[in-house]
């Protein structure tokens, strides 16, 4: 399936990246070499076939419900953009 | 003493002859000449580094010392090191400090080794020359304008060019065995969940592994001791039983110490796009190993030309989802100017990010987007069943693998960049292990010359089956004790 510049602003939108219009072009170009890529696994007949998501058949480990890290706010919030009162800043949201 | 094994400079740290300060003052200085060049080091700390080197001679003169205690080693910049900057070579992590340390550097400084500093990366591991760092491209120590490989490119020049007794790096799609074939030394991709993730910067979770990148066999043997090993905070690290990675190697002497091992040769490994220099010396070495006892069995992986393009579904796939994590609100790069949260996102990701990293970030983003799920990422996960079915058939058939670990020697800088998908052709031998989880190692095996004249290394692959590894690095160290490609060293290095 063929790609075009307005899947390209969609998909850029999804992961939340800004794509200016002069790299629309070049981000759609490299793209559709990839997919073309990708293309060559719908030749393969997987009928049948249990989709695999982990190379091994383990099972996710369960643990107490206890407390086992100590709060390192401080320390955390040291490296953020911007902090105030032991909360991260973000631009307003709610009017 | 930069040409030492591990075992060699283990015993002249134990016996005195040299401290771990004179050891790392050494490696220090070295880099101070090199690393401007080479560029194989993003952070390099002094400071730092001779704590660790004066603490660890305090536990050698107190006999509270093993193997790597006072031993300099370069890591991986994927790695979080408590108060080191921590940057995976992406603009987005420029000025993060780590406030935690990964398994891998707490289990490295529980066994008293000396970090030298952060290695220089491919942005997020995700390259094959080490071109897509923020912090440049990396010198292959060998031919200057050639690159090293990647992702694990500056671990792998500084291997290569003795700027570190061993490194560390990271495999998702051969970014620890493809760099070691194209810089000559020994690096081993252990089987997934062997090492554990935690703290190790996510980019695929289900490919990713961390591995040593060392000189030889003994070297990585040493270093998989210390790296592996159960670890709650990791989902998938494996609880199994401790093994000692170097019980085997000493029987691997006398006239034939592999009588009765099976190699397994596909026939895929050996058929178009590889280099017919590359193709001769991996026959050598072969020709080698039967001397060794070895037996040779052709086997069949059919579905490895697959191996690409499931890989790039499955890894962009887990790394937009991995990377969503960058937004500019806890920590890494914020954008100076936006109106609004949405356009804070969209600004800090569009400046923080290169352009492979967005590249792969809009792949997965698509193929997990509604409409395509199925075309794409549910496919993806069925033919990589195949793909590891392949192996276990392989398997009945010998007890390791072997083939090249690159289709050619390294390349030129720039040759590739261009074109994302003839670099991305580069783990065309490399990406069907992480998909099947298996482990892998590429070792020296001899030199291609290149046009301009210059011996380039080329590595041989040993595929091993489910955490074989002890048997792979046996094989890895029999080949070692009849050859000395491993202790070659590039042209007018050897003697600053």
């Amino acid at each position: 399936m063929a790609l075009n510049l307005d899947d390209i602003k969609r998909i850029a939108h999804l992961a939340r990246i800004e794509v200016s219009d002069n790299e629309a072009q070049e981000t759609l170009n490299k793209l559709s070499g990839i997919l073309g890529l990708i293309e060559q696994m719908q030749a393969v007949d997987t009928t049948g076939i249990e989709p695999m998501s982990h190379s091994q058949d383990v099972t996710q480990r369960l643990r107490e419900d206890v407390v086992t890290a100590t709060n390192q706010r401080e320390l955390f919030q040291s490296i953020a953009p911007a902090t105030q009162d032991g909360l991260y800043l973000v631009p307003k949201v709610i009017e | 003493m930069i040409n030492s094994s591990l075992k060699q400079l283990g015993q002249q740290l134990a016996s005195k002859q040299v401290s771990s300060v004179e050891l790392t003052q050494a490696y220090l200085q070295r880099m101070a000449q090199l690393n401007p060049t080479i560029n194989a080091y993003v952070t390099i700390d002094e400071d730092k580094t001779l704590a660790q080197a004066k603490a660890a001679d305090t536990r050698i003169a107190a006999g509270d010392f093993g193997p790597l205690t006072g031993i300099p080693l370069a890591q991986k910049d994927i790695f979080c090191a408590k108060g080191w900057r921590t940057t995976c070579s992406s603009k987005m992590l420029e000025t993060f400090i780590s406030p935690y340390d990964a398994h891998v550097i707490s289990q490295f400084d529980a066994a008293g080794a000396v970090n030298l500093g952060k290695t220089n990366m491919d942005e997020f591991a995700m390259g094959s020359s080490n071109e897509t760092s923020y912090f440049g491209g990396v010198k292959n120590p060998w031919d200057f304008d050639r690159v090293p490989g990647g992702s694990s490119g500056g671990s792998a020049a500084a291997v290569a060019a003795r700027l570190c007794a061993a490194a560390t790096g990271t495999d998702t799609g051969g970014s620890i065995r493809q760099p070691a074939s194209l810089c000559g030394f020994t690096g081993l991709k252990p089987t997934y969940g062997l090492v554990s993730r935690y703290g190790m910067i996510a980019f695929a979770s289900s490919l990713d592994q961390a591995g040593p990148m060392a000189k030889s066999a003994e070297d990585c043997a040493l270093m998989l001791n210390v790296m592996a090993g159960f670890d709650e905070r990791d989902s998938t690290s494996v609880n199994r039983q401790k093994e000692d990675y170097t019980r085997g190697l000493t029987s691997m002497t006398g006239d034939q110490p592999l009588k009765g091992l099976r190699i397994g040769l596909p026939k895929e490994y050996f058929a178009e796009g590889l280099n017919a220099d590359v193709a001769k010396v991996i026959e050598t070495a072969i020709a080698e190993y039967k001397k060794l006892g070895a037996e040779i069995v052709e086997v069949s992986l059919p579905n490895n030309n697959l191996s690409i393009p499931v890989y790039y579904v499955l890894a962009p796939a887990e790394a937009s989802s991995n990377l969503s994590r960058y937004d500019g609100v806890r920590y890494g790069h914020r954008a100076a100017e936006y109106n609004d949260l949405l356009e804070m996102y969209m600004k800090s990701r569009a400046e923080g990010f290169g352009a492979e990293v967005k590249r792969r970030i809009l792949i997965g983003t698509y193929v997990l987007s509604a409409g395509y799920y199925d075309a794409y990422y549910l496919k993806a996960q069925k033919i990589r069943r195949l793909i590891a079915q392949d192996f276990v058939e392989a398997f009945k058939h010998c007890d390791v693998i072997m083939g090249p670990a690159a289709p050619s020697t390294a390349f030129k800088a720039g040759e590739k960049t261009s074109d994302p998908v003839a670099m991305y052709l580069e783990d065309l031998y490399t990406i069907a292990v992480n998909l099947a989880g298996l482990p892998g190692m590429s070792i020296p095996a001899g030199f291609a010359t290149s046009s301009e004249g210059k011996a380039l290394p080329v590595g041989l692959q040993i595929i091993g089956n489910y955490f074989d590894e002890a048997r792979m690095l046996n094989v890895g160290h029999a080949y070692q004790q009849v050859t000395d490609w491993h202790t070659r060293m590039p042209a007018g290095l050897e003697n600053i």
